[in-house]
């Protein structure tokens, strides 16, 4: 196989990224949504390893992450998963998940773990510019990109943060925590003009998008639609039987994002 | 390596800034704000009114005479931080940090709670200031502490119950955060211990350190000299660390703080966060907290819906690291039996908090001949009869 980068996500035109939280409700589960969200067209994986008190979502993906905890997945598990994925699927895979995860764990052993079992990047919520170089100056060694965060409230930061930013930027749509909105109201287009004056690289927009039509808005200011209380709800749903059902969304998502 | 070289906040290793970057912003903002007005003279003329007449400082420095003579060792003295205006220390920290939202143009203060004492101060403040304001506090809290609860909605405060994760201290501070991250513009979030993001544990340390500072200047008054230790419970940590601030520097003054052990150290059903925890990263800082091997914080539990709280302040863990102050561990039942034995004794009924820090020194003062101990009463333990009473198996109506 050849090696993998997130760039590839977005080299053939608009990216669509499901987010799925991993063991939620079981870890055989999450890998048959994996395999279907990339039959239906999905360009890039955000993978959840659940955290007990996440702070950056809204209750929705609380709920996944208490339900995959409960069943027992932890960190060595996943990333077992990933590595039997990875026999089937070559398009780009990130992990998301929060700092003490990856502190607990040892960075530099959760780095080369990574770079084993072929997770190109690390999305952290709660490890902003400031801190990111802890992270960061181990993870790059391994290949893997620390993906940087951009908010509506970033204003005078966004030029630091994009120019040091690698692998895609995850501009988050709006204030509070994730979750499905029926409006989003900040100026995408003006955050992602001043971002693209400093680098080249993709922009993701994510946070309360859960319709084709927003997620079609969205890639057509940025380069990519992240979506994720809307899958889970769907996982919630229809629990083991999820996989079919999310593949049918996403398609029509993905659909929309590429057309 | 340990920390980003531009990272803020820093005790030793500890602290720092690990936020969404939502709130980064914000943070930085308040660190300004507060840059600008800590060394203002009318910003600091208007707190000190304030803490003077209407929160009630100086708090006493009482000498527990008949506790001293009972244990037979050291003289005791208690910061009564109780006599406070609305109970507590907590007062201290909310009229600083509402006088400073208020100077940046808020006009809305969130807050969480565990006992219900911070809920109390900060929804006080609010009314004195005319502000809006919303407490988050633990569902399961809000059942131990009914009667602060309604205390909060009496002041005119919304209060809303936390359901997610343990129902405690620690859900109520992420559901505080999640909603600070959707309401900027016209809110602070008057976080209540020495905890958080950067300039949270500093600015909550300078407004508690008025604690040491008059207890340096009373004993001083009282016994011409320090004294030999002082002791106060910790949770997230903001009355020790007020407590202790003003003598960090002066090495004979020994610095002890008592954590819940709940059930024992030894147990699940503990919140001793130093003497159980590891170092990890939550709710916004480096520190000690407890968790399992993958990092997941963990359900603790103490009888203290105060002391409930899986992680302690970062200067706390940096004091750990430096050995300048002892971290002791203190029981559910050597708790209770303090807050019964200083009632008889003093006639002073402490916040059950309050009372690990009199555990220790009802354990340690027999062997202090000619010593002296200052014990800071953060709080006073009205609001726990009910649960007391209960602890003992007698039921009553509060």
């Amino acid at each position: 196989m050849n090696k993998i980068n997130i760039a590839d996500a977005f080299s053939k035109g608009k990216a669509f990224i499901p987010f799925i939280t991993c063991g939620d409700p079981n870890l055989e589960t999450t890998k048959e949504v994996v395999y279907s969200a990339v039959e239906a067209g999905a360009n890039l994986i955000e993978l959840g390893i659940p955290f007990s008190d996440p702070t950056a979502e809204g209750v929705t993906i609380q709920g996944a992450n208490e339900r995959a905890l409960k069943g027992g997945v932890t960190t060595d598990k996943i990333f077992h998963m990933v590595e039997e994925i990875r026999e089937k699927v070559s398009i780009p895979m990130v992990f998301m998940t929060y700092a003490n995860v990856l502190y607990s764990y040892g960075i530099e052993k959760f780095a080369k773990k990574c770079e084993s079992v072929g997770i190109q990047g690390v999305i952290l919520p709660d490890v902003p510019y400031e801190e990111k170089e802890e992270f960061d100056s181990v993870l790059s060694v391994h290949g893997v990109d620390l993906i940087s965060l951009i908010a509506p409230t970033s204003e005078d930061r966004i030029t630091e943060i994009a120019s040091e930013a690698k692998g895609f930027i995850y501009l988050v749509s709006s204030l509070g925590v994730t979750g499905v909105r029926s409006s989003i109201t900040t100026d995408i287009g003006a955050i992602c003009k001043k971002i693209k004056s400093v680098t080249d690289v993709p922009v993701g927009v994510g946070f309360g998008i859960s319709t084709p039509e927003q997620a079609a808005k969205m890639a057509s200011t940025a380069d990519g639609a992240i979506v994720g209380s809307a899958i889970i709800k769907i996982i919630e749903k229809e629990g083991e039987n999820a996989p079919k059902h999310v593949g049918e969304y996403i398609k029509s998502m993905a659909d929309a994002v590429h057309a | 390596m340990e920390a980003s070289k531009k990272s803020r906040g820093r005790f030793g290793i500890h602290g720092g800034q690990y936020m969404p970057e939502t709130l980064m912003n914000a943070v930085i903002e308040l660190e300004e704000a507060y840059n600008r007005y800590k060394d203002d003279k009318d910003f600091n003329d208007e707190l000190n009114r304030l803490l003077n007449e209407y929160a009630g400082r100086p708090s006493r420095l009482y000498y527990a005479e008949k506790m001293s003579k009972d244990l037979g060792g050291a003289k005791i003295y208690l910061k009564r931080e109780d006599l406070n205006h609305t109970g507590s220390h907590k007062i201290n920290n909310v009229l600083g940090q509402a006088l400073l939202a208020k100077k940046m143009g808020k006009t809305r203060l969130i807050a969480e709670t565990g006992a219900g004492q911070h809920g109390v101060a900060t929804a006080t403040a609010a009314a004195l200031l005319g502000m809006e304001c919303v407490i988050y506090m633990g569902a399961v809290d809000c059942e131990r502490q009914a009667l602060n609860v309604y205390r909060m909605k009496l002041l005119g405060a919304d209060v809303v119950p936390v359901e997610s994760g343990t129902k405690t201290l620690k859900d109520a501070v992420s559901e505080c955060m999640r909603e600070w991250t959707s309401r900027i513009d016209d809110t602070h979030y008057c976080l209540g211990s020495v905890m958080g993001p950067h300039p949270f544990p500093t600015i909550v340390r300078d407004f508690q350190s008025v604690i040491s500072k008059e207890i340096k200047e009373q004993i001083t008054e009282a016994e011409g000299r320090l004294p030999d230790a002082v002791i106060a419970c910790v949770g997230g940590g903001s009355n020790a660390i007020g407590a202790f601030y003003n003598f960090i520097g002066d090495k004979e003054v020994k610095l002890i703080g008592a954590e819940a052990a709940g059930r024992g150290i030894d147990t699940a059903d503990t919140a001793a966060t130093i003497n159980t925890g590891r170092l990890g990263i939550f709710h916004g800082m480096k520190s000690y907290f407890c968790q399992d091997e993958y990092g997941q914080i963990a359900p603790v539990y103490s009888i203290s819906a105060g002391l409930d709280y899986p992680g302690i302040g970062p200067e706390h863990a940096y004091l750990h690291d430096i050995k300048r102050a002892e971290y002791v561990a203190i029981t559910d039942e050597e708790a209770v039996n303090a807050f019964e034995y200083l009632s008889r004794t003093e006639g002073i009924i402490p916040a059950i908090e309050s009372a690990h820090a009199i555990a220790y020194a009802i354990k340690i003062a027999p062997k202090m001949k000619d010593k002296i101990i200052v014990v800071n009463v953060s709080g006073r333990g009205d609001k726990d009869c009910a649960a007391m009473a209960r602890y003992r198996g007698e039921d009553i109506y509060e």
